[in-house]
Protein backbone atom coordinates (compact mmCIF):
# COMPACT_ATOMS: atom_id res chain seq x y z
CA UNK A 1 0.00 0.00 0.00
CA UNK A 2 1.17 3.50 -0.66
CA UNK A 3 1.40 6.49 -2.87
CA UNK A 4 4.17 5.22 -5.15
CA UNK A 5 3.79 6.28 -8.73
CA UNK A 6 5.78 6.04 -11.94
CA UNK A 7 6.37 8.97 -14.28
CA UNK A 8 7.77 8.05 -17.70
CA UNK A 9 9.73 5.17 -16.19
CA UNK A 10 10.93 7.06 -13.11
CA UNK A 11 9.65 5.82 -9.77
CA UNK A 12 8.11 8.57 -7.61
CA UNK A 13 7.57 8.37 -3.85
CA UNK A 14 4.17 10.01 -4.38
CA UNK A 15 2.11 11.69 -7.15
CA UNK A 16 2.47 15.23 -5.72
CA UNK A 17 4.09 17.73 -8.11
CA UNK A 18 5.26 21.24 -7.28
CA UNK A 19 3.51 23.34 -9.95
CA UNK A 20 5.65 25.64 -12.08
CA UNK A 21 6.00 29.23 -10.91
CA UNK A 22 5.69 28.28 -7.25
CA UNK A 23 8.88 28.56 -5.20
CA UNK A 24 10.84 27.11 -8.13
CA UNK A 25 13.20 29.99 -8.96
CA UNK A 26 16.32 28.14 -7.87
CA UNK A 27 17.70 24.65 -7.63
CA UNK A 28 17.90 24.99 -3.85
CA UNK A 29 14.21 25.87 -3.64
CA UNK A 30 13.28 22.85 -5.81
CA UNK A 31 15.34 20.68 -3.48
CA UNK A 32 13.54 22.22 -0.50
CA UNK A 33 10.18 21.30 -2.13
CA UNK A 34 11.42 17.70 -2.42
CA UNK A 35 12.40 17.73 1.25
CA UNK A 36 8.94 19.11 2.00
CA UNK A 37 7.32 16.08 0.40
CA UNK A 38 6.93 16.54 -3.36
CA UNK A 39 7.40 13.46 -5.56
CA UNK A 40 8.24 15.67 -8.54
CA UNK A 41 9.05 19.35 -8.98
CA UNK A 42 8.55 21.75 -11.86
CA UNK A 43 11.15 24.46 -12.39
CA UNK A 44 10.19 28.07 -13.04
CA UNK A 45 9.07 28.46 -16.67
CA UNK A 46 11.91 29.50 -18.95
CA UNK A 47 11.73 31.84 -21.96
CA UNK A 48 14.42 32.42 -24.63
CA UNK A 49 15.59 35.68 -23.02
CA UNK A 50 15.62 36.82 -19.35
CA UNK A 51 12.39 38.51 -18.22
CA UNK A 52 11.80 40.75 -15.20
CA UNK A 53 8.07 40.06 -15.20
CA UNK A 54 5.25 42.51 -14.56
CA UNK A 55 5.52 45.48 -12.21
CA UNK A 56 4.05 44.82 -8.77
CA UNK A 57 1.79 44.23 -7.05
CA UNK A 58 2.10 40.69 -8.45
CA UNK A 59 -0.05 38.67 -6.06
CA UNK A 60 -3.03 39.35 -3.85
CA UNK A 61 -5.33 37.17 -1.82
CA UNK A 62 -8.98 37.19 -2.85
CA UNK A 63 -11.88 35.09 -1.56
CA UNK A 64 -11.10 31.48 -2.32
CA UNK A 65 -7.58 31.90 -3.58
CA UNK A 66 -4.87 34.11 -4.99
CA UNK A 67 -4.90 36.38 -8.00
CA UNK A 68 -1.46 36.66 -9.60
CA UNK A 69 0.20 38.40 -12.49
CA UNK A 70 3.87 37.51 -12.27
CA UNK A 71 4.57 37.86 -16.02
CA UNK A 72 7.12 35.04 -16.27
CA UNK A 73 10.09 36.48 -14.41
CA UNK A 74 12.97 34.11 -15.23
CA UNK A 75 16.67 34.25 -16.02
CA UNK A 76 16.20 32.87 -19.57
CA UNK A 77 16.71 29.34 -20.90
CA UNK A 78 20.54 29.34 -20.86
CA UNK A 79 20.94 30.54 -17.26
CA UNK A 80 17.92 28.45 -16.24
CA UNK A 81 19.30 25.16 -17.55
CA UNK A 82 22.57 25.96 -15.79
CA UNK A 83 20.70 26.66 -12.53
CA UNK A 84 18.55 23.51 -12.61
CA UNK A 85 20.89 21.11 -14.43
CA UNK A 86 22.74 18.11 -13.04
CA UNK A 87 19.64 16.88 -11.19
CA UNK A 88 20.37 13.59 -9.44
CA UNK A 89 17.62 13.31 -6.84
CA UNK A 90 15.06 10.50 -6.65
CA UNK A 91 12.26 13.05 -7.17
CA UNK A 92 11.52 13.89 -10.81
CA UNK A 93 12.51 17.26 -12.27
CA UNK A 94 10.22 18.76 -14.92
CA UNK A 95 11.62 21.59 -17.04
CA UNK A 96 8.94 24.10 -18.01
CA UNK A 97 9.25 26.13 -21.20
CA UNK A 98 7.10 28.93 -22.54
CA UNK A 99 7.30 30.55 -25.96
CA UNK A 100 5.43 33.07 -28.06
CA UNK A 101 4.96 30.70 -31.02
CA UNK A 102 5.98 27.28 -32.30
CA UNK A 103 9.35 28.60 -33.47
CA UNK A 104 10.22 29.84 -29.98
CA UNK A 105 8.97 26.61 -28.40
CA UNK A 106 11.06 24.58 -30.87
CA UNK A 107 14.16 26.68 -30.10
CA UNK A 108 13.67 26.16 -26.35
CA UNK A 109 13.12 22.41 -26.83
CA UNK A 110 16.32 22.22 -28.85
CA UNK A 111 18.30 23.81 -26.00
CA UNK A 112 16.76 21.40 -23.49
CA UNK A 113 17.62 18.47 -25.80
CA UNK A 114 21.23 19.66 -26.12
CA UNK A 115 21.51 19.69 -22.32
CA UNK A 116 19.42 16.52 -21.84
CA UNK A 117 22.19 14.08 -20.92
CA UNK A 118 23.53 16.22 -18.06
CA UNK A 119 20.22 17.87 -17.13
CA UNK A 120 18.70 14.91 -15.29
CA UNK A 121 15.13 16.01 -16.09
CA UNK A 122 12.32 13.44 -16.43
CA UNK A 123 10.09 15.52 -18.69
CA UNK A 124 9.64 18.83 -20.42
CA UNK A 125 6.45 20.81 -19.90
CA UNK A 126 5.24 23.30 -22.50
CA UNK A 127 2.88 25.94 -21.16
CA UNK A 128 0.18 27.25 -23.50
CA UNK A 129 -2.15 28.54 -20.88
CA UNK A 130 -0.92 31.60 -18.99
CA UNK A 131 -3.88 34.01 -18.73
CA UNK A 132 -2.00 37.24 -18.00
CA UNK A 133 1.10 37.68 -20.16
CA UNK A 134 0.78 39.41 -23.55
CA UNK A 135 2.22 37.31 -26.36
CA UNK A 136 1.96 34.05 -24.40
CA UNK A 137 -0.65 31.44 -23.49
CA UNK A 138 -4.32 32.27 -23.79
CA UNK A 139 -3.51 35.94 -24.50
CA UNK A 140 -1.83 34.71 -27.71
CA UNK A 141 -4.65 32.27 -28.54
CA UNK A 142 -2.44 29.23 -27.85
CA UNK A 143 -5.26 27.14 -26.40
CA UNK A 144 -6.95 26.20 -29.69
CA UNK A 145 -6.58 22.60 -30.93
CA UNK A 146 -4.78 23.83 -34.10
CA UNK A 147 -2.25 25.85 -32.13
CA UNK A 148 -1.73 23.10 -29.53
CA UNK A 149 -1.18 20.60 -32.33
CA UNK A 150 1.40 22.63 -34.23
CA UNK A 151 3.38 23.62 -31.11
CA UNK A 152 3.34 20.03 -29.81
CA UNK A 153 4.66 18.71 -33.15
CA UNK A 154 7.35 21.39 -33.28
CA UNK A 155 8.62 20.47 -29.80
CA UNK A 156 8.44 16.70 -30.39
CA UNK A 157 10.59 17.17 -33.50
CA UNK A 158 13.36 18.66 -31.34
CA UNK A 159 13.50 16.58 -28.17
CA UNK A 160 13.33 12.98 -27.01
CA UNK A 161 12.24 13.97 -23.50
CA UNK A 162 8.65 13.04 -22.64
CA UNK A 163 6.45 16.08 -23.31
CA UNK A 164 3.70 17.42 -21.05
CA UNK A 165 1.32 19.98 -22.55
CA UNK A 166 -0.08 22.40 -19.98
CA UNK A 167 -3.56 23.59 -20.92
CA UNK A 168 -5.88 26.22 -19.55
CA UNK A 169 -9.18 25.61 -17.73
CA UNK A 170 -10.36 28.92 -19.22
CA UNK A 171 -10.55 27.86 -22.88
CA UNK A 172 -13.72 25.98 -23.84
CA UNK A 173 -13.21 22.60 -25.50
CA UNK A 174 -10.42 21.34 -23.24
CA UNK A 175 -11.03 17.77 -24.44
CA UNK A 176 -10.42 18.76 -28.08
CA UNK A 177 -7.23 20.64 -27.22
CA UNK A 178 -5.99 17.66 -25.20
CA UNK A 179 -6.80 15.25 -28.05
CA UNK A 180 -4.92 17.53 -30.47
CA UNK A 181 -1.90 17.39 -28.18
CA UNK A 182 -2.13 13.60 -27.91
CA UNK A 183 -2.45 13.18 -31.68
CA UNK A 184 0.60 15.40 -32.18
CA UNK A 185 2.69 13.19 -29.89
CA UNK A 186 2.30 14.65 -26.38
CA UNK A 187 3.07 12.19 -23.58
CA UNK A 188 0.85 13.77 -20.92
CA UNK A 189 -1.58 16.65 -20.37
CA UNK A 190 -1.34 19.04 -17.45
CA UNK A 191 -4.77 20.50 -16.70
CA UNK A 192 -4.43 23.25 -15.79
CA UNK A 193 -3.22 26.72 -15.14
CA UNK A 194 -4.65 29.66 -13.23
CA UNK A 195 -8.20 30.58 -14.27
CA UNK A 196 -9.30 33.80 -15.86
CA UNK A 197 -7.91 36.37 -16.03
CA UNK A 198 -9.70 38.04 -13.15
CA UNK A 199 -9.43 41.44 -11.52
CA UNK A 200 -9.47 42.93 -8.05
CA UNK A 201 -10.36 46.60 -7.77
CA UNK A 202 -9.28 48.44 -4.64
CA UNK A 203 -12.33 50.58 -3.91
CA UNK A 204 -10.38 53.11 -1.82
CA UNK A 205 -7.97 53.81 -4.64
CA UNK A 206 -10.60 53.23 -7.36
CA UNK A 207 -8.32 51.15 -9.55
CA UNK A 208 -7.21 47.56 -10.21
CA UNK A 209 -4.78 46.38 -7.53
CA UNK A 210 -2.42 44.24 -9.57
CA UNK A 211 0.35 46.05 -11.44
CA UNK A 212 -0.72 44.36 -14.66
CA UNK A 213 -4.40 45.07 -13.96
CA UNK A 214 -5.59 41.49 -14.43
CA UNK A 215 -4.27 38.21 -13.08
CA UNK A 216 -4.82 34.46 -13.00
CA UNK A 217 -6.98 33.00 -10.25
CA UNK A 218 -5.64 30.01 -8.31
CA UNK A 219 -6.58 28.22 -5.13
CA UNK A 220 -9.62 26.35 -3.74
CA UNK A 221 -12.21 28.41 -5.67
CA UNK A 222 -11.02 27.14 -9.08
CA UNK A 223 -10.96 23.45 -8.11
CA UNK A 224 -14.48 22.57 -9.36
CA UNK A 225 -13.69 24.03 -12.79
CA UNK A 226 -10.41 22.14 -13.03
CA UNK A 227 -12.03 18.89 -11.81
CA UNK A 228 -14.62 19.16 -14.59
CA UNK A 229 -11.91 19.83 -17.20
CA UNK A 230 -9.90 16.80 -16.02
CA UNK A 231 -13.05 14.67 -16.12
CA UNK A 232 -13.65 15.69 -19.76
CA UNK A 233 -10.01 15.21 -20.78
CA UNK A 234 -9.90 11.74 -19.18
CA UNK A 235 -12.70 10.73 -21.54
CA UNK A 236 -10.98 12.33 -24.54
CA UNK A 237 -7.41 10.97 -24.34
CA UNK A 238 -5.41 7.85 -23.41
CA UNK A 239 -2.26 9.63 -22.19
CA UNK A 240 -1.95 10.39 -18.45
CA UNK A 241 -3.10 13.64 -16.89
CA UNK A 242 -1.55 15.91 -14.26
CA UNK A 243 -4.35 17.66 -12.38
CA UNK A 244 -3.38 21.15 -11.20
CA UNK A 245 -5.66 23.74 -9.63
CA UNK A 246 -6.94 24.33 -6.12
CA UNK A 247 -5.66 21.25 -4.32
CA UNK A 248 -5.29 22.15 -0.65
CA UNK A 249 -5.84 18.83 1.16
CA UNK A 250 -5.48 15.08 0.73
CA UNK A 251 -9.20 14.82 -0.05
CA UNK A 252 -8.82 17.42 -2.82
CA UNK A 253 -6.01 15.35 -4.34
CA UNK A 254 -8.07 12.14 -4.16
CA UNK A 255 -10.99 13.95 -5.83
CA UNK A 256 -8.70 15.13 -8.62
CA UNK A 257 -7.42 11.60 -9.17
CA UNK A 258 -10.96 10.25 -9.24
CA UNK A 259 -11.69 12.77 -12.01
CA UNK A 260 -8.82 11.20 -13.94
CA UNK A 261 -5.51 12.65 -12.82
CA UNK A 262 -2.52 10.28 -12.50
CA UNK A 263 -0.44 12.98 -10.76
CA UNK A 264 -1.48 16.07 -8.84
CA UNK A 265 0.12 19.51 -9.12
CA UNK A 266 -0.15 22.06 -6.32
CA UNK A 267 1.13 25.54 -5.55
CA UNK A 268 -1.23 27.97 -3.89
CA UNK A 269 -1.52 25.53 -0.97
CA UNK A 270 1.93 26.82 0.06
CA UNK A 271 0.23 30.13 0.81
CA UNK A 272 -2.41 28.58 3.05
CA UNK A 273 -0.39 25.82 4.68
CA UNK A 274 3.23 26.87 4.22
CA UNK A 275 5.99 25.10 2.31
CA UNK A 276 5.32 21.89 4.29
CA UNK A 277 1.88 21.57 2.64
CA UNK A 278 3.01 19.04 0.00
CA UNK A 279 4.07 16.35 2.44
CA UNK A 280 1.06 17.01 4.65
CA UNK A 281 -1.30 16.52 1.70
CA UNK A 282 0.39 13.19 0.90
CA UNK A 283 -0.03 11.99 4.47
CA UNK A 284 -3.71 12.96 4.31
CA UNK A 285 -4.08 11.00 1.04
CA UNK A 286 -2.51 7.96 2.65
CA UNK A 287 -4.82 8.21 5.65
CA UNK A 288 -7.87 8.50 3.40
CA UNK A 289 -6.81 5.49 1.33
CA UNK A 290 -6.21 3.43 4.43
CA UNK A 291 -9.65 4.15 5.89
CA UNK A 292 -11.31 3.60 2.51
CA UNK A 293 -9.63 0.32 1.62
CA UNK A 294 -7.78 1.69 -1.39
CA UNK A 295 -4.41 -0.05 -1.53
CA UNK A 296 -2.88 1.70 -4.55
CA UNK A 297 -3.42 4.83 -6.59
CA UNK A 298 -4.76 2.72 -9.48
CA UNK A 299 -7.85 2.09 -7.32
CA UNK A 300 -8.52 5.82 -7.27
CA UNK A 301 -7.46 7.19 -10.68
CA UNK A 302 -10.51 7.72 -12.88
CA UNK A 303 -12.79 6.12 -10.26
CA UNK A 304 -15.50 8.72 -10.89
CA UNK A 305 -15.95 7.47 -14.47
CA UNK A 306 -18.37 4.63 -15.21
CA UNK B 1 -4.85 29.17 7.43
CA UNK B 2 -3.51 32.70 7.18
CA UNK B 3 -5.95 35.51 7.74
CA UNK B 4 -7.09 37.31 4.59
CA UNK B 5 -4.06 39.22 3.45
CA UNK B 6 -6.01 42.44 3.35
CA UNK B 7 -5.02 45.63 1.55
CA UNK B 8 -5.06 48.49 4.05
CA UNK B 9 -5.57 52.06 2.86
CA UNK B 10 -5.04 54.82 5.40
CA UNK B 11 -4.01 58.46 5.66
CA UNK B 12 -0.45 59.76 6.02
CA UNK B 13 -0.29 61.68 9.29
CA UNK B 14 3.25 63.02 9.34
CA UNK B 15 6.29 63.03 7.06
CA UNK B 16 9.68 63.86 8.60
CA UNK B 17 13.07 63.87 6.91
CA UNK B 18 15.72 61.66 8.60
CA UNK B 19 18.58 62.70 6.33
CA UNK B 20 19.27 63.77 2.75
CA UNK B 21 17.29 60.88 1.28
CA UNK B 22 15.37 59.06 4.01
CA UNK B 23 11.92 60.12 5.14
CA UNK B 24 9.85 58.72 7.98
CA UNK B 25 6.15 58.31 7.20
CA UNK B 26 3.73 58.08 10.10
CA UNK B 27 0.34 56.60 9.17
CA UNK B 28 -3.03 57.09 10.88
CA UNK B 29 -3.29 53.42 11.73
CA UNK B 30 -2.61 51.47 14.91
CA UNK B 31 -1.43 48.16 13.43
CA UNK B 32 -1.38 46.46 16.80
CA UNK B 33 -0.43 43.00 15.56
CA UNK B 34 2.77 44.33 13.94
CA UNK B 35 5.91 42.94 15.58
CA UNK B 36 9.52 44.15 15.25
CA UNK B 37 11.21 42.55 12.23
CA UNK B 38 8.02 42.31 10.18
CA UNK B 39 7.41 44.34 7.04
CA UNK B 40 4.71 45.87 4.86
CA UNK B 41 4.31 45.59 1.09
CA UNK B 42 3.63 49.23 0.27
CA UNK B 43 1.59 49.78 -2.89
CA UNK B 44 1.94 53.03 -4.81
CA UNK B 45 -0.79 52.81 -7.49
CA UNK B 46 0.62 53.17 -10.98
CA UNK B 47 4.20 52.73 -9.73
CA UNK B 48 4.60 49.39 -7.97
CA UNK B 49 4.89 47.64 -4.65
CA UNK B 50 7.93 47.28 -2.36
CA UNK B 51 8.68 45.72 1.02
CA UNK B 52 9.35 48.21 3.84
CA UNK B 53 10.47 47.41 7.39
CA UNK B 54 8.08 48.49 10.10
CA UNK B 55 9.68 51.14 12.33
CA UNK B 56 6.79 51.30 14.78
CA UNK B 57 3.40 49.60 15.18
CA UNK B 58 1.20 52.30 16.66
CA UNK B 59 1.19 54.71 15.01
CA UNK B 60 2.31 52.62 12.08
CA UNK B 61 5.63 54.02 10.85
CA UNK B 62 8.02 53.28 8.00
CA UNK B 63 11.27 54.97 6.98
CA UNK B 64 12.01 55.00 3.29
CA UNK B 65 15.21 55.80 1.40
CA UNK B 66 14.71 57.38 -1.99
CA UNK B 67 16.46 54.85 -4.23
CA UNK B 68 14.03 54.00 -7.07
CA UNK B 69 10.67 54.84 -8.59
CA UNK B 70 8.50 53.28 -5.88
CA UNK B 71 10.51 54.76 -3.00
CA UNK B 72 10.53 58.13 -4.85
CA UNK B 73 6.74 58.00 -4.87
CA UNK B 74 6.55 57.04 -1.19
CA UNK B 75 8.95 59.79 -0.10
CA UNK B 76 6.90 62.33 -2.10
CA UNK B 77 3.80 61.64 0.03
CA UNK B 78 2.39 64.56 2.03
CA UNK B 79 0.28 64.55 5.21
CA UNK B 80 -3.33 63.86 4.23
CA UNK B 81 -2.39 61.64 1.26
CA UNK B 82 -3.57 58.03 1.08
CA UNK B 83 -1.12 55.16 1.51
CA UNK B 84 -1.91 51.48 0.81
CA UNK B 85 -0.14 48.36 2.02
CA UNK B 86 -0.41 44.66 2.81
CA UNK B 87 0.84 43.36 6.13
CA UNK B 88 2.25 42.87 8.65
CA UNK B 89 4.17 40.14 6.77
CA UNK B 90 7.09 37.85 7.60
CA UNK B 91 8.55 36.34 10.73
CA UNK B 92 9.45 38.81 13.51
CA UNK B 93 12.51 38.92 15.76
CA UNK B 94 12.18 36.42 18.60
CA UNK B 95 13.12 37.60 22.07
CA UNK B 96 14.26 34.81 24.43
CA UNK B 97 12.00 34.22 27.42
CA UNK B 98 13.32 35.99 30.52
CA UNK B 99 15.74 38.09 28.44
CA UNK B 100 17.16 41.00 30.44
CA UNK B 101 19.65 42.56 28.10
CA UNK B 102 20.03 42.57 24.32
CA UNK B 103 22.40 44.10 21.79
CA UNK B 104 21.27 45.52 18.45
CA UNK B 105 23.78 46.10 15.65
CA UNK B 106 22.53 48.26 12.79
CA UNK B 107 24.33 49.08 9.56
CA UNK B 108 22.97 52.04 7.59
CA UNK B 109 19.20 51.98 7.22
CA UNK B 110 19.02 48.51 8.81
CA UNK B 111 18.53 50.34 12.09
CA UNK B 112 14.78 50.90 11.43
CA UNK B 113 13.39 47.51 12.61
CA UNK B 114 16.02 47.43 15.39
CA UNK B 115 14.61 50.67 16.80
CA UNK B 116 11.14 49.07 16.91
CA UNK B 117 12.68 46.05 18.67
CA UNK B 118 14.51 48.23 21.22
CA UNK B 119 11.32 50.22 21.88
CA UNK B 120 9.34 47.05 22.57
CA UNK B 121 12.21 45.71 24.69
CA UNK B 122 12.12 48.82 26.86
CA UNK B 123 8.33 48.50 27.26
CA UNK B 124 8.93 44.95 28.47
CA UNK B 125 11.69 45.89 30.91
CA UNK B 126 14.55 44.59 28.75
CA UNK B 127 17.66 46.74 28.46
CA UNK B 128 19.11 47.40 25.02
CA UNK B 129 22.58 48.44 23.94
CA UNK B 130 22.83 49.69 20.34
CA UNK B 131 25.70 49.92 17.90
CA UNK B 132 24.89 52.04 14.91
CA UNK B 133 27.18 52.42 11.92
CA UNK B 134 27.17 54.05 8.51
CA UNK B 135 29.51 55.35 5.83
CA UNK B 136 29.39 58.95 6.92
CA UNK B 137 27.62 61.30 9.35
CA UNK B 138 24.95 62.10 6.78
CA UNK B 139 24.00 58.41 6.46
CA UNK B 140 23.26 57.96 10.17
CA UNK B 141 19.54 57.82 10.92
CA UNK B 142 17.48 57.04 14.05
CA UNK B 143 20.27 58.04 16.47
CA UNK B 144 17.97 60.32 18.48
CA UNK B 145 15.20 57.72 18.54
CA UNK B 146 17.60 55.01 19.74
CA UNK B 147 18.90 57.21 22.56
CA UNK B 148 15.33 57.45 23.86
CA UNK B 149 14.87 53.67 24.19
CA UNK B 150 18.38 52.23 24.74
CA UNK B 151 20.65 52.13 27.78
CA UNK B 152 23.69 52.96 25.63
CA UNK B 153 24.21 53.88 21.97
CA UNK B 154 27.57 53.58 20.17
CA UNK B 155 27.98 55.24 16.78
CA UNK B 156 30.63 54.53 14.15
CA UNK B 157 31.27 55.95 10.69
CA UNK B 158 33.69 54.68 8.07
CA UNK B 159 35.18 58.17 7.60
CA UNK B 160 35.06 59.24 11.26
CA UNK B 161 32.74 62.19 10.50
CA UNK B 162 30.50 61.16 13.39
CA UNK B 163 31.09 58.88 16.38
CA UNK B 164 34.08 56.58 16.30
CA UNK B 165 35.97 56.05 13.03
CA UNK B 166 35.66 52.50 11.74
CA UNK B 167 32.93 49.88 11.39
CA UNK B 168 30.35 48.56 13.84
CA UNK B 169 32.35 45.34 14.13
CA UNK B 170 35.04 46.63 16.50
CA UNK B 171 32.40 48.03 18.88
CA UNK B 172 30.25 44.93 18.58
CA UNK B 173 33.18 42.60 19.27
CA UNK B 174 34.19 44.53 22.35
CA UNK B 175 30.60 44.58 23.67
CA UNK B 176 29.89 40.90 22.97
CA UNK B 177 33.20 39.93 24.54
CA UNK B 178 32.82 42.01 27.70
CA UNK B 179 29.09 42.12 28.53
CA UNK B 180 26.39 39.52 28.89
CA UNK B 181 23.61 39.67 26.29
CA UNK B 182 20.70 37.24 26.02
CA UNK B 183 20.55 37.82 22.27
CA UNK B 184 22.21 39.92 19.57
CA UNK B 185 20.16 41.32 16.66
CA UNK B 186 21.74 42.52 13.42
CA UNK B 187 20.28 44.27 10.41
CA UNK B 188 22.29 45.92 7.65
CA UNK B 189 24.68 44.91 4.86
CA UNK B 190 24.85 41.12 4.57
CA UNK B 191 28.62 40.90 5.05
CA UNK B 192 28.22 42.79 8.32
CA UNK B 193 25.45 40.43 9.45
CA UNK B 194 27.59 37.45 8.55
CA UNK B 195 30.45 38.83 10.62
CA UNK B 196 28.10 39.44 13.58
CA UNK B 197 26.67 35.90 13.29
CA UNK B 198 30.18 34.40 13.22
CA UNK B 199 31.24 36.49 16.18
CA UNK B 200 28.16 35.39 18.16
CA UNK B 201 28.90 31.76 17.31
CA UNK B 202 32.43 32.24 18.65
CA UNK B 203 31.15 33.80 21.88
CA UNK B 204 28.21 31.38 22.13
CA UNK B 205 25.58 34.12 22.20
CA UNK B 206 22.24 33.62 20.40
CA UNK B 207 21.89 35.87 17.40
CA UNK B 208 19.26 36.86 14.84
CA UNK B 209 19.70 38.59 11.51
CA UNK B 210 17.19 40.21 9.15
CA UNK B 211 17.83 39.38 5.49
CA UNK B 212 16.83 41.23 2.36
CA UNK B 213 16.22 39.86 -1.13
CA UNK B 214 14.33 40.99 -4.23
CA UNK B 215 10.74 40.30 -3.23
CA UNK B 216 7.52 40.03 -5.20
CA UNK B 217 4.58 38.19 -3.59
CA UNK B 218 5.52 38.73 0.07
CA UNK B 219 3.62 35.61 1.15
CA UNK B 220 5.93 32.65 0.42
CA UNK B 221 4.57 31.59 -2.95
CA UNK B 222 6.45 33.01 -5.94
CA UNK B 223 9.99 32.17 -4.85
CA UNK B 224 11.60 35.44 -6.04
CA UNK B 225 13.28 36.03 -2.66
CA UNK B 226 14.60 32.52 -1.97
CA UNK B 227 17.95 32.16 -0.28
CA UNK B 228 19.32 28.62 -0.14
CA UNK B 229 15.78 27.20 -0.44
CA UNK B 230 14.16 29.47 2.19
CA UNK B 231 11.82 32.34 1.35
CA UNK B 232 12.96 35.62 2.90
CA UNK B 233 9.37 36.93 2.83
CA UNK B 234 7.81 34.08 4.80
CA UNK B 235 10.48 31.84 6.35
CA UNK B 236 12.24 35.15 7.21
CA UNK B 237 13.13 37.94 6.93
CA UNK B 238 14.44 37.15 10.41
CA UNK B 239 16.62 34.04 10.71
CA UNK B 240 18.74 32.84 13.59
CA UNK B 241 22.47 33.35 13.09
CA UNK B 242 22.94 29.58 12.87
CA UNK B 243 20.20 29.21 10.22
CA UNK B 244 21.76 32.02 8.20
CA UNK B 245 25.32 30.65 8.51
CA UNK B 246 24.04 27.30 7.21
CA UNK B 247 22.89 29.03 3.99
CA UNK B 248 25.51 28.90 1.26
CA UNK B 249 24.08 32.08 -0.28
CA UNK B 250 24.34 34.11 2.97
CA UNK B 251 26.67 37.05 2.49
CA UNK B 252 27.45 35.96 -1.03
CA UNK B 253 25.61 36.37 -4.34
CA UNK B 254 22.10 37.71 -4.79
CA UNK B 255 19.38 37.39 -7.44
CA UNK B 256 17.70 40.15 -9.44
CA UNK B 257 14.11 40.43 -10.73
CA UNK B 258 14.74 37.78 -13.40
CA UNK B 259 16.17 35.34 -10.86
CA UNK B 260 19.68 35.59 -12.35
CA UNK B 261 22.61 35.32 -9.94
CA UNK B 262 25.01 38.20 -9.31
CA UNK B 263 28.13 38.29 -7.18
CA UNK B 264 28.03 40.87 -4.43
Amino acid sequence: MGLESVMFGKKLKNPMILASGILGMTRASLEAACENGCGAVTAKSLTPEPRKGHDGPNIVEVEGGLLNAMGYPNPGIDAGLKEFGGWKRSEALIISIVGKDKKEFAGLAEKVETARKTLGATAIEAVMSCPHTPGYGTMAGQGTPECVSSITSAIKAKTKLPLIIKLSPSVPGEGKAAKAAEDAGADAINMGNSLGPGMLIDIHRRRPFLGFGVGGMSGPAIKPVVIRCIYDIYDAVEIPIIGTGGVNSGRDAIEMMMAGATWVGAGTTAYYRGAEAFGQICREMEAWMKSNNATKLRDVIGAAHE
Amino acid sequence: MLPMNKIHTNIVKKVSPENYRVKTIEIEHALEEALPGQFLMVWMPGTGERPMSIGNGYPLTISVAKVGKVSDAITSLKPGDMISYRGPLGKPFAVPKDARSVLVVGGGYGVVPLYFLAKRAKENGIGTVAVLGARSARDIIYERQLFAVCNEVFVTTDDGSHGKKGTVMAEAEWLIGSKRFDCVYACGPEMMMRAVAEMCRKHRVPCQVSLERYMKCGVGVCGSCVISGKTVCRDGPVFSGEEALAMDEFGKPHRDATGALHER
